[in-house]
């Protein structure tokens, strides 16, 4: 769209206030009229939107897009302060030793190894609901401590540190829901935390993700400092956290309020690795696109030129509702082929947990299949209350009855 | 002296994309998923890192005498 002057307009974004998990009707719009076009973040530089899948996964992985660039810029961004993204504000080469020698440690053998103990704890939460009878709150009661859990297991982090570790957790993806230094406090104290745990690793190998980062070399040798160690850990931990909670939650709130999908996954519980990925698709985490990519030359994308340093963000939940590449974009349909989303990304700098939210994910809806299979929802579904001022879409509670 | 023979499980490809950042003189993106550049390569440690970067372990990597 263009104005009468020929500068194309400005919208703000996010476009409205998150509602549910509800997608604005402006993005399907601007998939078919405008591809590409020009928004402006609560905070920072106006910068393009890409809502096609193909331009985003242009965005996501092309080498003339740089995050790097985005560490001297006023970065477009949904918090008054720029944070410190750690490996996701790095480019090739720095990024890919890092990536590469994480990667060596967070590898797919290493989550699957976890799956039988994520079995069990899935099962004790469960067990534990049950026991104090309907109704109960599916977040504090499983969705929460499910991830928070395995993620503490993985690292290393003591039963009676990881009620502390969540708080800090938790304040790393707030917006505006905390004050600026509560937030510096808690991620330094998550850090040292970290730097503690590092330090035993030193002295005494184990077994662990944090061991084996300890231990991890790459193909030139080269391995972790001990300052990137603490940063990766850290950020690690915290990406762990609320992403897989809020997603544990929103599914199940999809499966609840669409019963047939439900009673669909009971009579064919090997449906659920696929259901696992169409939900990746069909659920928008984030409320506002995020890390910008900086185009380093002059390029064509969507129909506009990009300038060479202008920032283009992705919205990621439209790339994953695009017509022309998933059919009926808005229907839940667990018998679509739904790879080739960008629930988790693209490129680069992909998730990283990606397997490891997806073993969850898959091990949470398998228990609750075989061990909750009446759950329902305990409240109308427009009773229930959604999270503000954080990045990622999160329900306050889920109250569920079975 | 040995070659490798790589290979994608076309199976399990996500098109993610770390194997073409990480070794894109070893593999790219043909529609949106992965493809080695060739099947039989010298023993070369960034198809290593490659396998270990792809996100579901979809990089097959095996050793031949030649």
């Amino acid at each position: 769209m263009v104005t009468t002057e020929g500068a194309p307009r400005v919208r703000n974004h996010p476009f409205s206030e998150p509602d549910g998990l509800r997608l604005d009707s402006l993005y399907a719009q601007l998939r078919r009229e405008e591809p590409v076009s020009r928004v402006q973040l609560p905070f920072g530089e106006p910068a393009w939107l890409a809502t096609r899948l193909a331009d985003a996964k242009v965005v996501l992985s092309d080498p003339r897009f740089s995050r790097a660039a985005s560490i001297t810029r006023d970065e477009p961004r949904s918090t008054p302060h720029k944070v410190d993204t750690g490996i996701l504000a790095m480019d090739p080469p720095e990024h890919s030793r890092l990536r590469t020698l994480v990667s060596k440690a967070f590898t797919a053998r290493r989550v699957e190894l976890l799956r039988p103990r994520t079995r069990q704890i899935a099962e004790d939460l469960i067990a534990d609901l049950r026991a104090a009878g309907p109704p109960g709150d599916f977040i504090a009661a499983f969705a929460a401590p499910l991830p928070t859990t395995v993620i503490c297991e993985l690292f290393g982090v003591p039963e009676a540190d990881r009620a502390q570790f969540a708080v800090w957790a938790e304040a790393i993806i707030a917006t505006t829901a905390l004050p600026q230094e509560q937030i510096a406090a808690y991620v330094d104290n998550m850090n040292q935390y970290v730097a503690g745990l590092v330090m035993q690793r030193r002295e005494h190998p184990t077994d662990d993700l944090l061991g084996a980062m300890v231990q991890a070399r790459d193909a030139a040798g080269d391995r972790l400092t001990e300052l990137e160690m603490i940063q990766l850990a850290a950020g690690l931990i915290a990406a762990g956290q609320e992403t897989t909670v809020s997603q544990l939650a929103s599914f199940l709130y999809v499966l609840l309020t669409n019963p047939e999908r439900w009673e669909e996954l009971k009579r064919e519980p090997g449906l659920i690795p696929a259901a696992v990925e169409e939900l990746l698709r069909y659920v928008p985490l984030g409320v506002a696109a995020a890390f910008p990519r900086y185009a380093t030359v002059d390029l064509e994308l969507g129909g506009v030129t990009i300038r060479s340093g202008e920032p283009v963000l992705v919205a990621l939940h439209s790339a994953n509702r695009d017509e022309s590449v998933f059919d009926r974009p808005d229907e839940v349909d667990f018998r679509r082929d739904a790879r080739g989303h960008v629930g988790f990304g693209h490129g680069a700098h992909h998730c990283i947990g990606a397997q490891l939210a997806r073993m969850e994910l898959q091990v949470a809806l398998q228990t609750l299949v075989r061990e909750l299979p009446t759950v329902q929802l305990a409240v109308d579904e427009p009773e229930l209350e959604w999270k503000s001022g954080m990045l990622v879409r999160c329900l306050k509670s889920l109250p569920i009855s079975w | 002296m040995t070659s490798w023979r790589i290979a994608v499980d076309p199976a399990r490809c996500l098109g993610a994309g770390m194997c073409a950042a990480a070794a894109s003189h070893r593999f790219r993106l043909v529609d949106g998923y992965s493809q080695p550049l060739a099947e039989r390569i010298p023993p070369d440690p960034a198809v290593v890192d490659a396998a270990d970067l792809c996100p579901v372990e979809a990089i097959l990597v095996e050793e031949e005498p030649t």
